[in-house]
């Protein structure tokens, strides 16, 4: 048997093997990325980058009617996607085994919200499963599958970032293969009409029941005896936290958070003085124990915000935890994340700054234009809503704040859930501006290819899809294609449209800098003489370039020769070869 | 032994998640249990990233939270600074004197403190100060500053450098592995 270190990703991964998986979907969203992008290094597993997450779902519940078996990886967020599938996969149960992996992200790392989907479970009457680290990871994703052929449903496999990104020693196994049932048609089951839906709500309840008795055995949550005196109950890392700063205290570590082992949780807080439930965010675990009538402590010591840390622990139970807090420390600059020297966003942003439009933006790389000093957004709620909320601005002022409003949103997203706003937009007489931020990948997390880039995850060939094709089919007539390169093209289309009584698209479409495929121009440079320090050239929040003895200076190493800063220059001080 | 922490920091794009990479790789080949800490995502374009690395006979946490690095092996001086919270009152400091402009400073809305160094040393009793851009660069490859660090860092830890070189051969490039071993020894040697 052979020992490795895995994050928990990727010991995710191996566990979809070892486990006999036969099929894998996720659409991409930090900290789950990872997972997927593992799984389709075992050929055993078929795999696939689905178009959203509510999508994976539903191809992972096909796969499970037909017997085999299937899992899908999501953030935290991508599960309010699939939550329609969800809770009717609940009633419908699994025929091969069905795994919904959650990541969650507590301290938002990369996420707009910090919520617990937890919750998602216990309103889907579907068990939780929570490890505390890689091997937990990988071991319970067998596990989760054998739950959910044994109980008939569907298991929600909860990590979150801390679990998602450590590296944690792993034994590995080999793989078990699990044939496919194959499909048997039960209407009863899979047809979830009202009259056949009530039945199966009884089965759901009883499924519950089930459950619970099999959780007080469940070698998974179990009590380490230590001092009596204080009792500390936690699952996932937060247990782990919990070992770190008492490690002389009685736990029970809880690795089924739903339904809970009531029992188990009985004796231990029958043989402790004091008992403390220690959870990162929402008291989950917390509630049900108190509901039940047990007296526990939680969130009157442990902070519901942020994440934990073993510092932060012992902070909150008064264990002083002594640091270098140093009086005489500078002020420190941020650094704060920008779009990337060449990003092809950049020109979009600075044309749509200048005009101080409204932007209703999107999830993305993009968001960054947000930030100082392209300042170019004015929201940004979820995956789609930048079409929806332009609209509704439009609804709300009409041409008085739509001539001046703009909808930005980025190619993945845009396929992933900007089309159906864009239909509503056309079919309920909208005349809102749409640019589509076109860079041919799936960018912020990391290269992913999605339907307009003609790869499947597994890099076979397959159809392109194209916003401008879907845009027209959705029925709007003024679709026009634009190179984010060329600021004198955007200083024409854009305001033409914004101006336009009826919808158009602007497709901005440009490579990824950071692609292999993009085009790398040879590094500008200032010349000194012409420069008259004017700073335009700033304003495009370019981290190549900056200010030297009030000159202007291109760093060569970062600069891709885009030319936007020779084509804002007004003294012409960036040359560039045969012209811009 | 008891668990040892160590905090590596400093800006996306100076091959940070790499080196603890290596050093968690070092710490399980030389027997111990390890865990290894970092985040992904927005820290990757030009923001500070910081990792951690615990290790020792048992490992309960991943993560280092203020007041638990035993060391904090930093690859550029404004990040040390930075995370100085983050170390023991009396654990120690390595320090890259190598310095990264962040954005605000570039484009003159701040300015980079000066005298970072001497901050450091008076308020830690054991900085060792690392000029890895020059001693890379010896080696063969500016990029191979992070080895370097990881040279220095090795010199004051108790796993045999035999450990160090068998890892590094192993993670990093196979074209690299000649200038990242000289690398290795010439931090190993400052």
């Amino acid at each position: 048997m052979s020992r490795t270190l895995l994050s928990g990703n990727e010991a995710i991964a191996r566990g979809a093997y070892e486990a006999g998986l036969h099929f894998a979907a996720a659409y991409p969203g930090t900290p789950s990325t990872e997972i997927l992008e593992n799984i389709s290094k075992y050929k055993e597993i078929k795999c696939e980058w689905a178009v959203n997450e509510k999508t994976s779902l539903e191809i992972a519940a096909g796969v499970s009617f037909a017997g085999g078996r299937a899992l899908v990886a999501m953030k935290h967020v991508g599960l309010n996607v699939a939550a329609d599938p969800l809770f009717s996969l609940s009633y419908i149960g699994a025929t091969g085994g069905l795994v919904i992996v959650s990541a969650d992200d507590p301290g938002l790392h990369s996420s707009q919200n910090e919520q617990d989907n937890r919750h998602y479970g216990r309103s889907a009457k579907m068990p939780v499963l929570e490890p505390s680290d890689s091997q937990e990871a990988k071991d319970f994703v067998g596990i989760a599958l054998d739950i959910s052929e044994q109980f008939d449903t569907p298991v929600l496999l909860r990590i979150t970032t801390r679990i998602a990104h450590s590296k944690t020693i792993v034994e590995l196994k080999e793989r078990k293969e699990v044939p496919i049932k194959g499909y048997e048609k039960d209407i009863k089951k899979r047809i979830i009409l009202p009259a056949h839906a009530k039945p199966r709500h009884y089965i759901v309840e009883k499924r519950l029941i089930d459950l619970a008795h099999f959780a007080e055995t469940f070698p998974y949550n179990r009590i380490e005896w230590g001092s009596k005196k204080v009792g500390f109950i936690a699952s996932g890392i937060s247990y782990q936290y919990v070992k770190e700063v008492f490690p002389d205290a009685s736990v029970l570590k809880i690795s089924m958070s739903y339904p809970l082992p009531f029992g188990l949780i009985e004796q231990f807080a029958n043989e402790v003085e004091e008992v403390y439930v220690v959870e990162e965010n929402d008291p989950f675990i917390e509630e049900q124990i108190k509901a039940h009538g047990i007296r526990v402590k939680g969130k009157e010591i442990v902070p519901i915000v942020d994440e934990l840390d073993p510092t932060r622990l012992s902070v909150s139970f008064d264990i002083d935890v002594p640091y270098l807090a140093p009086e005489d420390k500078p002020e420190l600059p941020p650094r704060p994340p920008a779009l990337c020297p060449g990003c092809p966003h950049t020109g979009v942003f600075y044309t749509l700054s200048k005009h101080k439009y409204v932007v209703t933006g999107d999830i993305g790389c993009y968001t960054l234009g947000a930030l100082p000093p392209l300042n170019a957004m004015d929201t940004c709620v979820c995956m789609g809503a930048s079409v929806g909320n332009a609209f509704g601005l439009e609804i709300a002022l009409g041409d008085e704040i739509r001539k001046k409003t703009v909808a930005v949103i980025g190619d993945s997203t845009f396929f992933h859930s900007g089309i159906t706003p864009l239909l509503d937009l056309v079919y309920n007489k909208g005349k809102t501006t749409v640019v589509v931020l076109d860079n041919r990948i799936t960018a912020m997390t990391g290269h992913q290819e999605n339907p307009g880039t003609g790869k499947t995850l597994m890099g076979e060939e397959t159809k392109t899809i194209l916003p401008e094709d879907i845009a027209r089919a959705c029925g709007v007539e003024h679709v026009y294609v634009v190179d984010p390169y060329n600021l004198e093209e955007l200083e024409e289309v854009i305001p033409r449209e914004v101006e336009r009584d009826a919808p158009s698209v602007i497709i901005s479409r440009r490579p990824c800098i950071l692609l292999k495929k993009a085009e790398r121009r040879k590094p500008l440079a200032v010349d000194a003489e012409k420069c008259i320090g004017c700073k335009l050239c700033l304003k495009l929040g370019c981290p190549a370039i900056s200010m030297k003895d009030d000159k202007a200076v291109i760093n060569e190493l970062f600069c891709t020769g885009c030319t936007l800063c020779a084509q804002v220059c007004p003294k012409d001080a960036i040359p560039v070869e045969g012209g811009e | 032994m008891d668990v040892k922490s160590i905090l590596l920091c400093g800006v996306g794009g100076q091959g940070i998640l790499l080196a603890s990479d290596i050093l968690a790789g070092v710490c399980m080949e030389a027997g111990y249990d390890v865990k290894k800490s970092e985040v992904h995502g927005m820290s990757q374009r030009g923001g500070s990233v910081i990792s951690g690395v615990r290790f020792g006979d048992k490992v309960y946490s991943p993560l280092i939270g203020k007041g638990g690095a035993d060391i904090l092996l930093a690859f550029e001086k404004l990040e040390a600074v930075r995370n100085i919270e983050y170390l023991k009152p009396d654990g120690f400091v390595v320090v890259n004197n190598f310095r990264i402009d962040p954005m605000p400073v570039a484009s003159g809305t701040a300015e980079y403190p000066k005298g970072l160094i001497e901050k450091l040393k008076s308020w830690v009793e054991n900085v060792v100060v690392i000029d890895g851009l020059s001693l890379a660069k010896t080696a063969g490859n500016p990029r191979s500053m992070n080895i370097v660090l990881l040279g220095a860092l090795a010199k004051r830890m108790d796993i045999p450098k035999e450990v160090w070189l068998s890892v590094i051969e192993k993670r990093v490039p196979p074209k690299t592995v000649e200038i990242n071993k000289k690398a290795f020894e010439l931090g190993y040697a400052s």
